[in-house]
């Protein structure tokens, strides 16, 4: 048999995974009858005891969803989504605000507990109250988490101590009763409600997710964190997140996800939007680990998500690093706008694709101020069945004198049934723009498996170490907790190396 | 250490190796000469258990333990080392990160504890400084960019730090000049002992004046058509292979 045949089906062997991460959680939840219509809007906005204002923006999103079409041109295929035939709607049944442990669904705990959430102190998590003075252990710089739990933000922690500094970090429906001229004079404003299909649905019906406002020439603390995780059977999860750094200030926020294992397919559609104003800088970091289905593709999560960012200021600079290793289809392009001149927009992302995924995601960088630039590196991971695309767009507007954009993607095969396109597109209206793209696509090579199981490796470690090689520029952009756990997951979703 | 008895082996259908008798004693080196084509890398290659490389027949006991039965990775952390003709370039891959975990895969496997970056670091620096090779090259990417003298050093600082019972150097001689053959040699020298063995494959005499052999084998088509001590090797350099080939 030849050489390359037998590493093959060996890689492929090695590559279908199991999910780690798919227990279901019995508690109690609250429903909002099944299907889409203007009612389950009002019912939504009336269970988060919503202000007028954002029942009518709602209903204007519900309309024009109403007229608009799914969107068909990205590279991913998949049967009709029944949009009526979902859960708008579901809760924890209790709502009310822990005073201690002893007072928290014990089931939920445990969930977190199997998330491997980065907390020590469950207390902070459920949200007991003063848990959150806890000191950090070892001196670590402490991660505040804001967990969603299906659809309410359970648990806001570290509240406190962020206060003191002005920063606001919450749950988005605490946000519009608390700071609502800071949620209506931001929201929307960066992925308008008519935007796209996915992120009208999102307008419409959002129900949870996270907000956060850094005050002028704040730098916070902490990493601030969300972990999400659809939980409800057919419950879409639609999370709306809002960051807005003043002027000066700094941020970095990580956001983790996870879903329990089922057979049907669950529908995820977040929009999350980001501001930074005068020499204000945002980094997100995403590691998503949403259920990819089973190896014949049966189940996992449609995670079509909007993600933009305005640099609004002067000199801003906005960092969206991702790792998708997870969901059934990905269909996610978190981008820039260069508003402010000197503003910089950068995109790291490592997208893996194994058994029946696909995944179509890239990034859009939109030069509008003068030397405006951006990086983008997109490095791209197909195994089994796989199907994997970049898709990108840079545009340079007329006004966006010396811009500069530099483009790397790069693709890696692991066995012969698996796919990976690269659709970049450029438009250049300036004349003193620069733009460079860069593209390859490789395998792992059978001497490289062969040199490193020489050495002792088994073929687990050999591939894991080869792909996480192969995604290093990216991965030296997470924070270095997050870049540990990225690293293992890029192995677990490749190998089937369960814990 | 080894015995080969009989051993045969096909590449994508073509006969390679077509018998191959050959024992190294513990704690001897010997060294494989032969004209290129004849076998060499292949005979490394299937005794380090490459995919694609077929064996048709014959046995391989190593260290009391059939050879042939095992994984490449088993093989390795039962004590088999092989410094590649052409090393493996791993890009992205720090060469620190890859050492350490070579070695500890094999210290795991050998039931011996691992080591944290500082204590590897500690041990790596030593062998780093005996082989004159220059801290840099942990922090590159394993082989991307190496000169074809650099990654043979980086092929016998791994082979210092892994500490194998049998060595198989294939063509670690080419491409280096005086010097560098010198580091290379006395690092083989170094282990040289009463637990190593080493199999020499080489096509010149130069590499077996440092180190010196205790028996010399000539491969061709596919078999060890002569086999002597190491005046062979000075009698090959002088007559060429045409000499042994009338004489077999
Ligand atoms: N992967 C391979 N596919 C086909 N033929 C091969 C392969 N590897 C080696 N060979 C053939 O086997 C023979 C021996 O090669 P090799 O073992 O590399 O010789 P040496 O190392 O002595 O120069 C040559 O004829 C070579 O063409
Ligand atoms: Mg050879």
């Amino acid at each position: 048999m030849p050489a390359v045949t037998e590493t093959i089906d060996t890689v492929q062997s090695v590559t279908e995974g199991t999910y780690k991460w798919g227990f279901e959680t019995e508690i109690e939840m609250e429903f909002a009858p099944k299907g889409l219509n203007e009612d389950i809007v009002r019912f939504i906005s009336k269970k988060k005891n919503e202000p007028q204002w954002l029942l009518d923006w709602r209903l204007k999103a519900f309309a024009i969803w109403q007229k608009m079409e799914e969107p068909r041109w990205p590279a991913v295929t998949y049967p009709p989504i029944d949009y009526q035939d979902a859960y708008y709607y579901a809760a924890p049944a209790n709502k009310v605000k822990p005073k201690s442990l002893d007072e928290v669904d014990p089931e939920l705990l445990r969930t977190y507990a199997k998330l491997g959430i980065p907390l020590k102190e469950q207390a902070i998590l459920a949200g007991v109250e003063g848990a959150g003075d806890v000191p950090a252990e070892g001196g670590r710089m402490p991660i505040a988490v804001d967990a969603v739990f299906d659809s309410v933000s359970v648990a806001t922690s570290y509240k406190e101590r962020l206060g003191k500094e002005g920063i606001i970090f919450c749950a988005i429906s605490e946000a519009v009763e608390k700071y609502p001229d800071l949620v209506r004079q931001y929201l929307g404003t960066v992925v308008p409600q008519g935007d796209n299909f996915y992120a009208a649905l999102n307008s419409a019906v959002f129900t949870d997710g996270s907000f956060v406002y850094i005050p002028k020439g704040v730098r916070c603390p902490m990493e601030l964190s969300t972990y999400f995780r659809i939980n409800a059977k057919s419950t879409g999860q639609f999370e709306r997140t809002l960051i807005i750094a003043d002027e000066g200030s700094t941020v970095s926020y990580l956001e983790g996800c996870t879903a329990p294992m089922r057979d049907e397919n669950q529908l995820h559609a977040a929009v999350v939007e980001l501001v930074a104003l005068d020499d204000a800088r945002i980094k997100y970091s995403t590691v998503q680990n949403w259920y990819p289905g089973d190896a014949e593709g049966k189940g996992g999560i449609y995670n079509f998500v909007t993600k933009r960012a305005q640099c609004r200021g002067k000199r801003s600079k906005v960092s969206w690093t991702q790792v998708e290793t997870g969901s059934a289809i990905t269909w996610k392009y978190p981008s820039c706008v260069l508003l402010g001149d000197d503003s910089v927009g950068e995109f790291y992302s490592v997208a893996i694709t194994n058994n029946r995924q696909q995944a179509d995601t890239g990034t859009k960088m939109i030069h509008v101020g003068k030397r405006t630039t951006s990086t983008i590196v997109s490095k791209g991971i197909s195994a089994g069945r796989g199907q994997n695309t970049y898709r990108g767009l840079v545009r340079v507007a007329p006004t966006a004198s010396n811009a500069r954009n530099f483009t790397q993607c790069d693709s890696l095969l692991i066995g012969d049934q698996c796919g990976a396109h690269t659709v970049p597109y450029i438009e250049n209206r300036c004349m003193t723009a620069k733009t460079e793209h860069e593209a390859t696509t490789s395998r792992i090579a059978e001497d490289q498996l062969f040199y490193c199981r020489q050495r002792g490796l088994s073929e687990e470690d050999a591939v894991g170490l080869i792909v996480n090689g192969f995604c290093r520029e990216v991965l030296k952009e997470l924070p270095m907790e997050f870049a540990v756990e990225a690293q293992k997951l890029l192995q677990i979703s490749l190998e089937g190396s369960v814990g | 250490m080894l015995k080969i008895e009989g051993l045969t082996a096909e590449v994508e259908g073509k006969q390679i190796l077509k018998g191959i008798d050959l024992e190294v004693p513990v704690g001897e080196v010997h060294a494989i000469m032969g004209p290129n084509g004849s076998g060499k890398s292949t005979l490394s290659y299937v005794l380090s258990g490459r995919e694609g490389y077929e064996i048709t027949g014959g046995s391989v006991t190593f260290a009391g333990q059939d050879l042939l039965a095992l994984e490449p990775e088993e093989r390795a952390a039962s004590g088999l080392f092989l410094a590649f003709q052409y090393p493996v370039e791993l890009p992205g891959v720090g060469n620190a990160l890859f050492l350490r975990t070579a070695l500890n895969a094999v210290r795991k496997a050998r039931g011996e504890p691992e080591l944290d970056a500082m204590q590897f670091l500690k041990v790596a620096r030593e062998r780093l400084k005996a082989l004159q090779i220059g801290e840099d090259m942990l922090k590159r990417g394993v082989n991307v960019g190496f000169s074809g003298g650099e990654k043979k050093r980086n092929e016998v600082l791994q082979m210092a730090l892994l500490q194998p019972k049998l060595a198989i150097l294939d063509e670690t001689d080419s491409g280096l000049d005086i010097d560098a053959l010198k580091i290379v040699s006395d690092g083989v020298n170094a282990l040289r002992g009463p637990g190593f063995s080493a199999l020499v494959i080489t096509h010149y005499q130069r590499l077996l004046d440092y180190i010196v052999p205790d028996r010399v084998h000539v491969l061709m088509g596919g078999r060890i058509v002569q086999s002597g001590g190491p005046e062979l090797a000075k009698q090959l350099e002088a007559e060429g292979y045409a000499s042994v080939q009338a004489a077999a």
